[in-house]
């Protein structure tokens, strides 16, 4: 993208919003007309312009060029609320970001100052930072490898792992409908509330997880789940896993459904056991979509804040075992007022995302199978 | 970032085929009974693997729906027995913890502040995305293809790297902590996907429509609403649930941006806070019972529409 080109187009938008618009508008029939406008008339025009078009005077109505003044009237009104507000809520504080990732704002006082790079080389020597990445990237390579692969394994089941019953080569195994339905609950209710679900099933003396395991005699399996430095990872890492792979049974599901039967009964009539065809036949014709997936469940993956900040001892405990960056970040912005310091972690996030989004372009196949 | 669901290339989703249709479809070379043929091994392998793979099926939707299901039964259960036991049945139908979690721990008015702000936000955001994709979509300008790849590019970058600026932004509007302001991040948050689906499904429409209109005499804004806003209903609704569940589950902008006042909070932001709470004071069975108010309506709507949320949730993910 032009970074240049969108600044340019911000401060156009601005512009026109402030009602600097009457030179351009008039400019704009102007130039697209062999004849320019007189200079009289464009008060006229420009009013027609901004007021809806039930005030343009006639005789800007009967002009041959308001056919173009009504068509850029349309688009600049229709374009401009959507835009200005997408410029001041979203498009401004990711660039405000950047500059103030180089100042010591505390985000309480309005007075802050430059100072550089100073933020980043503090993140480099902060030990805390580190943790919170190393546990970031964990999640980043793990969630997406574990909740694709099951997403994969029980869509296929459902679409091709029935038996081939009436003469077909591929059916879904009976009830394929409802499982997906059932899979599917966790993608459609809050994270918030699966944080407080989980945080539940696995408190250790109430929840129900301890509680399955002493009553099938293992208890030397109960956990103090959540309270476990080495487990509460893998914790938050299950919760993953277990909000994401319905969606991925649905997503999975519908591409296996778009490849061919033929291709089955050709594979088949081949002698291709049922694994064959999953790694010979299914996974490449999908390829494409488990690409897609595997780049949003990483993203998913790296952000993980409202699994952590709900569910974990102290909001990333216990210890900082369970602290991914964006948490890190959030309590840098929010509860110790290093606004600043807490951006800088921001924009280094930022290039963790594009820096996973790049090597899994490269991943990505250059050409197509049509079917 | 944390709620927001799904942002990925928006195109046509495609039909999962059902088993129903599955079925419909001939495939005689493929009889496993067939007769002569050395199918023998392939139907015993089959026949493991299906016992194991409908084994794990049945595991995983115990393990998807279970805890679920154990949050609604324990809704019903008074606070002792729970602590005692996580598991059991309620010994008398009593709806004192839907009760108290109604009133006593605020998620009437939890759910209420929500319902309110998605009032305003997914109106809102149907409108203006719409309004923006239909523009960009139908009209040759100069900018056209730029303001298009801003509101695409917009899907790629984290609120997270945001929210600081934003909170600032927020406040220097007057805006912060207050129900316009959540409203209007909302919005401008979800314009990006919203846009971008649109646009992708305008361009499928056939301009014949709206060419006759316009020969009609009808003005650009009419044919918007009167002829191509109807046009575009499945559309619409397939991003409209998108949105609604995205806005509806959202927790890290109300979390950065909404908390202030704690009768302000949304249901998101109330959960979360009933469960830290219900930490000191035991009462499980309020906890559940808000749970159990907050996700069976949604889980509800799901099964009624669960076709058109699935296909609304994958939108566009599948080419």
């Amino acid at each position: 993208m032009k970074r240049g080109g969108m600044k340019n187009d911000v401060r156009t938008v601005d512009e026109r919003s402030t009602g600097g618009t009457s030179e351009r508008s008039g400019a704009k029939g102007g130039a697209r007309r062999p004849d320019p406008l007189p200079i009289s008339q464009w008060p006229l025009f420009a009013s027609a312009f901004l007021l809806p078009p039930r005030f343009t005077p006639p005789r800007v109505k009967n002009d041959r060029r308001y056919r173009n003044l009504d068509k850029y009237r349309f688009v600049f009104w229709f374009l401009s609320i959507p835009l200005v507000l997408y410029a001041i809520f979203v498009i401004s504080p990711f660039f405000q970001a950047f500059y103030y990732s180089l100042t010591d704002w505390t985000g309480f006082s309005s007075d802050f100052s430059f100072v550089g790079l100073d933020n980043y080389s503090r993140l480099m020597d902060d030990p805390t930072f580190w943790q919170s990445m190393r546990n970031s990237l964990f999640l980043l390579v793990v969630a997406p490898l574990a909740t694709l692969a099951m997403g994969l394994f029980f869509a296929f089941m459902l679409q091709a792992g029935g038996r081939g019953k009436k003469n077909e080569a591929v059916s879904g195994v009976t009830g394929a409908k409802f499982y997906k339905i059932v899979y599917f609950f966790p993608q459609v209710i809050s994270v918030a509330i699966i944080g407080v679900v989980w945080a539940a099933m696995f408190d250790p003396i109430t929840g129900p997880l301890n509680e399955v395991l002493r009553v099938a005699g293992l208890d030397s399996l109960t956990q103090n789940w959540l309270a476990d430095p080495n487990i509460a990872l893998w914790c938050v890492l299950f919760v993953l896993c277990w909000m994401f792979v319905g969606f991925y049974v649905v997503l999975f599901s519908a591409a296996m459904g778009a490849i061919p039967k033929e291709i089955y009964e050709a594979a088949l009539l081949d002698g291709a056991r049922r694994p064959t065809t999953f790694f010979r036949v299914t996974l490449p014709l999908i390829r494409d979509t488990v690409h897609t997936g595997w780049i949003y469940m990483g993203i998913q993956a790296l952000d993980a804040f409202a699994i952590v900040h709900i569910m974990t001892i102290n909001k990333g405990g216990p210890g900082d075992s369970t602290l991914v960056t964006p948490v890190y970040l959030y309590k840098k912005a929010f509860d110790s007022g290093e606004a600043g310091y807490a951006t800088a972690i921001g924009v280094l996030l930022l290039l963790v995302t594009m820096a996973f989004s790049v090597v899994m372009m490269l991943f990505s196949r250059r050409e197509r199978i049509e079917y | 970032m944390s709620g927001e669901k799904h942002t990925m290339a928006a195109t046509e989703t495609t039909e999962p085929d059902t088993p129903e249709q599955a079925d419909a479809q001939e495939a005689p070379t493929a009889d496993p009974k067939g007769a002569g043929r050395e199918q023998r091994g392939q139907e015993r392998e089959g026949g493991v693997l299906n016992a194991f793979s409908g084994g794990i099926l049945v595991v995983w939707a115990i393990m998807a729906a279970g805890p679920l299901v154990w949050v609604m039964v324990n809704s019903l259960r008074d606070s002792g027995d729970i602590q005692g036991n996580p598991f059991g049945w309620p010994t008398s139908l009593s709806l004192e913890n839907f009760v108290n979690a109604w009133s006593e721990a605020n998620i009437g008015q939890y759910t209420l502040n929500s319902v309110l702000i998605l009032a305003g936000s997914l109106p809102g955001t149907m409108l203006l995305g719409s309004m923006a994709a239909y523009v960009i979509a139908r009209y040759t300008f100069p900018g056209n293809k730029f303001v298009y790849l801003l509101f695409a590019g917009g899907m790629m970058f984290p609120i997270i790297l945001a929210v600081v600026p934003l909170f600032f932004v927020l406040d220097n509007l007057a805006l912060l902590d207050t129900r316009p302001g959540l409203i209007l991040v909302y919005i401008a948050y979800s314009l990006p996907f919203t846009t971008f689906f649109m646009t992708s499904f305008f361009r499928t429409l056939p301009s014949g429509v709206a060419e006759a209109a316009t020969i009609d005499g009808a003005s650009h804004t009419r044919t918007f609403f009167q002829i191509m806003l109807p046009m575009a209903k499945p559309g619409l609704i397939s991003i409209g649930i998108f949105n609604f569940l995205g806005q509806w589950n959202q927790y890290f902008l109300p979390l950065a941006l909404n908390a202030e006042d704690p009768d302000r909070a949304v249901l998101t932001q109330g959960l979360a806070e009933l469960s830290v709470a219900q930490g000191y004071e035991g009462d499980w069975g309020a906890l559940f019972a808000g749970l159990s108010i907050a996700m069976v309506p949604i889980l509800a709507v799901y099964m009624i529409f669960q076709r058109q949320v699935q296909q609304g949730l994958t939108a566009g993910a599948v080419k």
